[in-house]
């Protein structure tokens, strides 16, 4: 994610300074910040709205927050402190990804939990079939041949070349 | 007396849902080919009635007939046509009214093109289907109807939400239902085979032709919808991970994956446990999907109305299909015997490896999307789950998959050659690094993720095309002999290439609109000019209008080439504004430049004479949704494939005896 947002950073400042601004009124002189306060607006949700974050958002209280942390911005504050700061006054509701808490370790252990729980069955499948061939040893399954079978296919072929 | 007669005709769809559970069930048990034939004429009888019933609700919408409830709250007299027959289906009541046609659509469609199925599992698949439609009507007469009259006429009526009025209504519910309802078919099959104790090859053919007509509309319906708020929000977002996007999202992906599995069962008899549970998921998502959008836990713009009631009935018809299923399952899938045995690295291993990822994206968006609403129900704690959630977890597993993609379809059944497969991938893996640099090059020197996602879509599309090519031979044999082995490639095979290629075209278009593009924001006066990449727009003038039901302001612009000032058309974007709810709409214009458009959006204007407007430059943006329709291509040339057509297979047969076929049968 990190990664990402470099990227955005990167790919935004090729554009030049008087584009950045969700509203005209609302631009920051400075690029840089500006920069920083898109990418907050993306990460914060508008409250009122039905799931919008406020940098998509025309609701009045989207303005307002849109501005709020610009004004923090430009007061210095990093952009945690920037996000620490509307949690305070809003709870987590207002943050698009959840932190980690005690609350949110299912939600984003699950994706992993799922995938390894996946690999882990099919692997356990794999390896059950392969033994249940194995103890079967009458009966062909699939593909495979038996030992006895192999044996017997060996000695049938031997004595077919001579 | 229309309205009666309508309400009338659902009560009578009702009781022959009844009766098309009961008889025909009883008959699948007693043997009795007579009770188990009531099944057809009471299913195609079914649909005659529920049609009747829309057909009278479309009428009283035409006619604005306002002593209707229904009507009054959601049309008015001064309506254009097409919205009055799309505003049916564009609240709760009507919207349900079409779930029900759909289904009753299916269910005649079983009855009537099934003669080749046994007769029990066709008794058994309708007796399901009729009890899904049972529980709807049910929900529809209790709590949703219609047809219920208001005890004084009103003179007009409350007009439909403006965003709806919008060719998007005519065409995006209807697609995405008949997706969601084409589900109820694989469902109904499944749990026919549960009922049975018995499922086999054969079994996975009869489902795949309506699994994938359902898949087929469904892509048309989510990329419909995405389009649609594309062109009509304002700012050319066209997917939010909205709970109601992922409620069709969601079924997608399970459909997706029930398509590959569906495909192993098929031509090995395995997966079959599997491939039952995900029959059984894609419509419980798909019932999940109606319980999100319909009851109100959601606030959204596709809830129409929150009932309380409605939801605890959506409730319980979810608890009563998705866990009695799963229970029916847990009973009987211990029954079924696995067939064909296959090594880890072989097409079903691909395809199994598919299932995997697609499953668990699958569960990423569930738990994203529902996990906010559990935990506030438990805890009381609120929390949002947004975009930057399911880009980080949706993302990396989509993107895995796709890494993947092209290996499936040349990996060789049973026991395939991983090192040989990437062998003839190296062409692909070549034009993609080529891709890649000429995206870097293009750059200049820009993020290194961009090209990298890039060359990630070039590979999937020219993996796609290896496939095609290896089978025909291009390279190798004359022009003319490689299409004639072109000719005579089954339409499956195509059909494979097509959906992965429409894949590959989809993320390019992703990438481009959400890495590539350009964005102004500024406040004009008529006569101001504002550029973007390689154009001019120079803001002409102003006007007013007056439409059927709204008033519209409109902004004209100019649009000329950067370099030479050659004007290369005009663009109004405007914004209407409906008395009759006193709110409004931003109609925005868009102007298509190859496969990237630019995309103007007025704010409002402000006291001293100038407007806001956002302007964006949309870099391969097209490619999102042609890439969804090179997708249904694929699913439509998979399904004229001659295996799947009723009654081909016998025919087929018959010829093979005669003279060998060109090509290996896939």
């Amino acid at each position: 994610m990190r990664l990402l947002q470099s990227m955005v950073v990167a790919l935004t400042l090729l554009v030049p300074a008087q584009a950045l601004a969700v509203q005209p009124d609302e631009v920051l002189s400075d690029p840089v910040l500006e920069v920083r306060a898109r990418g907050l607006s993306k990460e914060l949700r508008c409250m009122v709205c039905q799931n919008q974050s406020i940098d998509d958002s025309d609701a009045p209280l989207a303005k307002d927050l849109r501005i709020l942390v610009r004004e923090r911005l430009t007061q210095g504050d990093s952009d945690n402190q920037v996000i620490d700061f509307l949690v305070a006054r809003y709870g987590d509701f207002v943050l698009l990804r959840p932190r980690l808490t005690m609350y949110t370790v299912l939600l984003w252990g699950m994706p992993p939990a799922l995938v390894l729980g996946g690999l882990v069955a099919l692997i356990r499948i794999a390896r059950r079939r392969k033994a249940v061939g194995a103890v079967n040893p009458g009966k062909p399954e699939g593909g495979q041949l038996t030992p006895a079978e192999e044996a017997r296919l060996a000695s049938l072929l031997k004595s077919g070349e001579t | 007396m229309i309205a009666e007669l309508g309400h009338y005709a659902l009560v009578l769809a009702l009781v022959l849902a009844l009766v098309q559970v009961c008889v025909p069930f009883y008959g699948a048990r007693r043997n009795d080919l007579a009770l188990m034939g009531v099944a057809g004429p009471t299913a195609i009888a079914q649909f005659f009635f529920v049609a009747f019933a829309f057909v009278a609700l479309v009428a009283c919408y035409v006619q604005s007939d306002f002593s209707v409830t229904n009507v009054y709250e959601n049309s008015h007299s001064a309506k254009p046509l097409i919205y009055k027959i799309s505003g049916v289906w564009g609240n709760h009541e009507g919207s349900m009214i079409l779930w029900v046609l759909i289904l009753s659509v299916f269910g005649a469609l079983v009855a009537l093109f099934g003669d080749n199925l046994p007769a029990r599992l066709k008794a058994n698949v309708l007796a399901v289907q009729s009890l899904i439609a049972f529980a709807f009507y049910l929900f529809i007469l209790v709590s949703s109807n219609p047809f219920l009259r208001m005890p004084v006429a009103p003179l007009e009526g409350r007009d439909l939400n403006p965003i709806l009025q919008d060719p998007g209504l005519a065409i995006h519910p209807p697609l995405l239902y008949v997706g969601y309802v084409g589900l109820s078919i694989s469902f109904s099959f499944a749990i026919a085979a549960l009922i049975d104790g018995r499922i086999d090859a054969a079994w996975a053919r009869w489902v795949r032709p309506w699994t994938l007509l359902a898949w087929m509309f469904l892509t048309l319906g989510i990329a419909m919808g995405s389009f649609w708020a594309y062109y009509t929000l304002g700012w050319g977002g066209w997917w939010f991970w909205d709970p109601v996007e992922n409620a069709s999202f969601m079924p997608w992906l399970a459909c997706t994956a029930l398509l590959h599995s569906a495909v192993v069962m098929e031509k090995r008899n395995a997966l079959k446990i599997w491939t039952i549970l995900l029959a059984i998921l894609a419509f419980s998502l798909s019932l999940v999907g109606t319980f999100l959008v319909r009851s109100g836990v959601l606030t959204s713009v596709h809830t129409f109305a929150s009932d309380p009631a409605r939801g605890a009935f959506i409730l319980g018809i979810l608890v009563l299909f998705i866990g009695g299923s799963l229970a029916l399952f847990a009973l009987r899938a211990p029954l079924l015997k696995q067939g064909g045995l296959f090594a880890p690295v072989s097409r079903e291993g691909a395809l199994v490896f598919n299932n995997l990822l697609v499953v668990c994206a699958c569960g990423a968006v569930f738990f994203g999307t529902l996990y906010p609403l559990a935990l506030e129900a438990v805890t009381g704690e609120k929390i949002s789950v947004g975009p930057p959630f399911f880009n980080l977890t949706f993302g990396p597993l989509f993107l895995s998959l796709l890494l993947v993609v092209p290996f499936g379809p040349l990996m060789a059944w049973k026991r395939g050659d991983l090192l040989g497969v990437a062998q003839r991938l190296m062409g692909a893996a070549a034009i993609a690094v080529i891709g890649i640099a000429a995206a870097y090059a293009a750059e200049g020197g820009g993020p290194v993720l961009v090209p990298f996602a890039i060359g990630l879509a070039v590979f999937v599309i020219a993996g796609a095309l290896t496939d095609l090519v290896e089978r025909t031979a291009l390279l190798k044999v004359p022009v003319r002999t490689a299409l004639a082995r072109a000719r005579g490639l089954p339409r499956s095979t195509w059909g494979t290439a097509f959906a992965h290629i429409g894949l590959g075209v989809t993320l390019l278009g992703i990438i481009g609109e959400t890495q590539l593009g350009a964005e102004r924001i500024a406040e004009l006066k008529p006569g101001q000019t504002i550029s973007i990449r390689r154009w001019d727009l120079n803001f002409e003038s102003v006007s007013e209008r007056q439409g059927p039901n709204y008033k519209e302001f409109a902004a004209q612009f100019t649009v000329r080439r950067h370099q030479n000032g050659e004007v290369i058309g005009t663009m109004e974007p405007s914004k209407k504004t409906f008395p009759s709810r006193g709110t409004g709409t931003t109609e925005s214009a868009l102007m298509t430049r190859g496969v990237g458009q630019l995309y103007l959006a007025l704010g409002d204007p402000n006291a001293d004479g100038s407007i806001p407007v956002r302007l964006y430059y949309k870099p391969l943006v097209l490619l999102i949704w042609l890439g969804a329709v090179v997708m249904v291509i694929g699913g439509g040339l998979s399904l004229s494939d001659r295996r799947l057509r009723v009654g081909a297979p016998k025919r087929a047969r018959r010829q093979e005896k005669g003279g060998g076929a060109l090509q290996p049968a896939e």
